[in-house]
C-alpha cells in the first residue's frame, strides 16, 4: 500500500467507527429525535470518509466536468442525506454514509489492485539497464546507457546486466537471455561474438564493444515495443470506449427522468418523489463505466507483458485480438521450419571410404564462404590438410590441388569439365560430386535440416484449431514435399519468388476462410508478406532489426513452438477480455433494472455500489490472472 | 518532436481516456496517448508549437483530474 492508500484506509476504519456510535446512541436514545439532530449525529462519519470526494467534486463542478465520478457519488450520497428533510421521505443518514464507506472502501481495493497489476507488468519489464561500466581513459566510469557512444568499450561483470549492444572483444562468459527470448539455456560468448543488451552475465568478466547507441539497442527496442503497445488499440477497447461516451449520460437522464416522471403521473408527486429519488440516485452510483474501461486494456496489457516473459512480443492490442482469432497459418519453410543452414544427411562414397570423401571435399572447399563449405567443413573432424592452387568457378564449384592430387567439388557440370564421369545420375542438384585427378569418388547430399521441434509445432497448432497450415518455400518441390510430408503440413506452394508470397498470402486472403491470415517468417526477404498477412509474425528476431520493423508479433527466438503459444497466449487474454465485458454489462443491467423497479429493498444502495467498483475489483483480479 | 511525460496519481481509467481525447483537439497535436497502465503521456507536436501545446495539456489534465500531476524533467 502507498501512504496515500494507508490514509484512506484509515479515513474508511475511522469512519466506520464513527458510524458505529452514531447509530448505537440513536437506537439508545431511543425516542425520535429532530431530523437535524440525527443529521449532526452522522455528519462527522460522513465528512470523514467523504470528504475526498466532496472536494474534487466542487474542484470538477468549477472545471464544468459534470460526469465525473466524484461528483455522481457526492451527489448520490447528499441526495440520500437530503432524503430524510422531506416531509414525505424517511432519513436515511446512516445508509448514505455506509454507502460512502462501502464506496471508498471498493476504490481502495481497485487502487491496490491495478497498483499491484501494474508493478508485476514492471517487474516482467525489468530489463532496463540503470547504469553501464565505460572504459574511457583508461578507468572505468559508470554512466547511463544513454551516454555510452558507439566504438566506446564497456565492461561487464558477472551477474550483471549487459546494457548495450556490442561485440566481444576480451573474456568469455554464458549470457542468459532469458529476458529476451524466454529460452533458459544459456548462451556461450567469446570473442568476436556479438552479445544483445537485456542479457544477463553468467560467470565471467566481459569486455565490449559498443555497437549501437543505448536507444536501438535490443533492450530499448523491446520496451519502446511493449509500451507502446497500449496504444494499438483492440476493437474490443474501442467499442468500450465508445460505449462509455454514451452510455454515463445515458444513465444519468434516466436518473432524472426516473426521479421526476413516475411521481409526476404519480397523482401525489410529493407522496412518491422520495421513493423515486433513492431508486434514481442509485442509477447515479451505477452509470460510471471504470470497470470496463479499465479491465479490457489492463488484460490486454497483462497478455503483452506475459507473452513478453516468453519470448514473444506483440506490437499492439489489436494484433492480440487479431492471432487470437487465426485459422490460417502461413509459414517460410526456410528459417522458420528448418534450421536455415545446410548440413551433410548422406555420403555415397565411389572406390574410396567415406571419411576420405567427406576430408577431400572439406579441403577443398576451405576457403570459401558459400553455406555448403560452411556444412562441409562443420562434418569434418579431423584437421584439414592444406590445399593449394584453390580456384573458385562461380556455378560450377571448386577446384584445389590437395596433397598433390587435384580435387574438383561441384556439380554434375564441373565433374564433366574435369573429365569425371558420375556413375548415378541424380535430379537432385543439392548432391555435391567429387572427384580426385579427374576420377569420380562419389557424391555428398547436403540439406537444409528441419528443426528438432518443427514437428510438434505443426502438432500444436492442429491440437488448438487451427484449421489450416500451409508452408511457403522458394526451394525446389520434391525438397518442399518432404519437408512439407515429414512435418504433416496441410499444403505447401514450392519454387515462389518473395513476390509470389506475397501472392500466395493474397490467394489464401481471398479465399472463403473463417478466422485470420498469420504469417511466419524469419524476417529475411519476406517483410512484404509480414505486411500484407492479417498478423506477421517475425521469428529469431534477437539482433534482426528487419523484422522487428516489419512484423506485428516477435518471436524473440526461432522457436516454432512459440507459434502456437502465442495464439494460445492471445485466445486467453481475449477470452478474458469477453468475460469482463459481459461481467461487467450484465451486473450493471441488472442492478440498473432492480433499481428502477425498487426489487432490492434497502440493499438498493450496495448493489449499486458492487455494480460499480465491486466488479471493477472482480474484473481486475480476472485481469490479473493474464499475469500467470 | 515526440516526447513522454510521467503522470503521477492519475487514478481512473476513464479519466485517462478523456484527456486524451481533449488533448488530441489542441491544435498542433500530431499524436497523444494517455496511458492509464503506464501512468504516461505520450505527446506528439509540431517542434515550433511543442511548449505551447504542452502548456495546454497539462491544463487539460488538471481539469480533469485535479490531483494528477504531469512530471516535468
Amino acid at each position: 500500500m502507498t501512504r496515500k492508500q494507508k490514509k484512506q484506509l484509515a479515513r474508511i476504519i475511522t469512519a466506520a467507527l464513527l458510524l458505529v456510535g452514531a447509530f448505537v446512541t440513536d437506537v439508545l436514545v431511543g425516542a425520535r429525535p429532530a431530523t437535524w439532530q440525527l443529521l449532526l449525529l452522522y455528519l462527522p462519519a460522513y465528512l470523514t470518509v467523504g470528504f475526498t470526494v466532496l472536494r474534487r467534486a466542487a474542484v470538477n463542478i468549477l472545471h464544468g466536468e459534470i460526469f465525473d465520478e466524484n461528483l455522481l457519488m457526492a451527489l448520490a450520497t447528499l441526495g440520500a442525506l437530503s432524503l430524510g428533510f422531506l416531509p414525505t421521505g424517511e432519513p436515511e443518514f446512516a445508509e448514505a454514509v455506509f454507502v460512502m464507506i462501502f464506496y471508498q472502501t471498493g476504490e481502495l481495493f481497485e487502487h491496490i489492485a491495478v497498483g499491484k497489476s501494474r508493478r508485476s507488468i514492471g517487474k516482467l519489464m525489468q530489463i532496463r539497464p540503470d547504469t553501464a561500466r565505460v572504459m574511457r581513459d583508461g578507468a572505468p566510469r559508470e554512466v547511463v546507457p544513454d551516454e555510452v557512444a558507439v566504438g566506446e568499450i564497456i565492461s561487464v561483470y558477472p551477474g550483471e546486466r549487459v546494457p548495450l549492444d556490442g561485440t566481444v572483444t576480451e573474456g568469455r562468459s554464458d549470457l542468459n537471455t532469458a529476458a529476451l527470448t524466454g529460452e533458459s539455456q544459456p548462451l556461450s560468448v567469446g570473442v568476436g561474438d556479438n552479445v544483445y543488451s537485456g542479457a544477463t552475465n553468467g560467470g565471467g568478466s566481459l569486455f565490449i564493444k559498443v555497437t549501437k547507441p543505448y536507444h536501438e539497442s535490443t533492450v530499448a527496442r523491446i520496451l519502446a515495443l511493449v509500451e507502446g503497445a497500449a496504444a494499438k488499440k483492440a476493437t474490443a477497447e474501442q467499442f468500450i470506449t465508445r460505449f462509455a461516451r454514451y452510455y454515463t449520460p445515458l444513465v444519468v437522464i434516466s436518473a432524472l427522468l426516473l426521479a421526476l416522471l413516475p411521481p409526476l403521473f404519480s397523482g401525489a408527486f410529493l407522496a412518491t418523489f422520495p421513493v423515486w429519488l433513492a431508486r434514481a440516485l442509485t442509477f447515479l452510483v451505477i452509470s460510471c463505466p471504470c470497470a470496463l474501461v479499465i479491465s479490457v486494456p489492463l488484460t490486454f496489457f497483462g497478455g503483452i507483458g506475459g507473452a513478453a516473459r516468453h519470448g514473444i512480443l506483440m506490437k499492439g492490442a489489436a494484433h492480440v485480438e487479431k492471432l487470437a482469432n487465426a485459422s490460417t497459418v502461413v509459414m517460410d519453410k526456410t528459417g522458420t521450419l528448418t534450421e536455415g543452414e545446410f548440413c551433410v544427411t548422406r555420403c555415397v562414397p565411389h572406390g574410396i571410404d567415406t571419411n576420405e570423401l567427406l576430408l577431400l571435399a572439406a579441403a577443398a572447399e576451405q576457403q570459401s564462404n558459400h553455406p555448403i563449405a560452411k556444412a562441409l567443413i562443420a562434418a569434418v573432424k579431423a584437421p584439414l590438410p592444406t590445399i593449394t592452387d584453390t580456384r573458385e568457378q562461380a556455378g560450377l564449384g571448386v577446384t584445389a590441388t590437395v596433397n598433390g592430387s587435384h580435387v574438383a567439388v561441384g556439380n554434375l557440370a564441373l565433374m564433366h569439365s574435369v573429365g569425371a564421369t558420375p556413375e548415378a545420375l541424380l535430379a537432385d542438384s543439392t548432391a555435391i560430386h567429387v572427384a580426385k585427378n579427374g576420377t569420380w569418388c562419389g557424391y555428398i547430399q547436403m540439406s537444409d535440416r528441419i528443426k528438432p521441434t518443427a514437428h510438434a509445432a505443426i502438432g500444436d497448432l492442429r491440437k488448438i484449431g487451427i484449421t489450416k497450415t500451409v508452408m511457403l518455400t522458394g526451394d525446389r518441390a520434391h525438397v518442399a514435399n518432404a519437408v512439407a510430408t515429414a512435418l504433416h503440413v496441410d499444403e505447401y506452394r514450392a519454387e515462389l519468388m518473395p513476390a509470389d508470397k506475397v501472392d500466395a498470402i493474397e490467394a489464401l486472403l481471398l479465399a472463403p476462410h473463417k478466422g485470420t491470415v498469420c504469417f511466419v517468417g524469419d524476417g529475411i526477404n519476406d517483410a512484404p508478406v509480414l505486411t500484407r498477412a492479417d498478423v506477421g509474425i517475425a521469428m529469431g528476431a534477437l539482433g534482426a532489426d528487419a523484422a522487428i520493423e516489419a512484423a506485428d508479433v516477435v518471436l524473440m527466438d526461432d522457436e516454432p513452438q512459440k507459434i502456437a503459444l502465442a495464439i494460445t497466449l492471445s485466445r486467453k487474454a481475449l477470452r478474458i477480455v469477453h468475460q469482463n465485458i459481459v461481467l461487467t454489462l450484465a451486473v450493471k443491467a441488472i442492478a440498473l433494472l432492480g433499481s428502477a423497479l425498487g426489487l432490492f429493498g434497502a440493499w438498493q444502495m450496495p448493489i449499486a455500489i458492487f455494480a460499480d467498483v465491486g466488479v471493477s475489483v472482480l474484473a481486475i483480479l480476472n485481469a490479473m490472472r493474464m499475469l500467470k | 518532436m515526440k516526447k513522454t511525460f510521467s503522470l503521477i496519481d492519475l487514478d481512473c481509467a476513464h479519466c485517462a481516456a478523456r484527456m486524451e481525447d481533449g488533448i488530441r483537439r489542441i491544435k498542433g497535436v500530431d499524436d497523444v496517448s494517455v496511458s492509464f497502465l503506464t501512468q504516461k503521456l505520450t505527446l506528439e507536436a509540431d517542434d515550433a508549437v511543442f511548449e505551447k501545446v504542452l502548456k495546454q495539456a497539462v491544463k487539460i489534465c488538471r481539469k480533469i483530474e485535479p490531483d494528477c500531476t504531469v512530471v516535468m524533467e
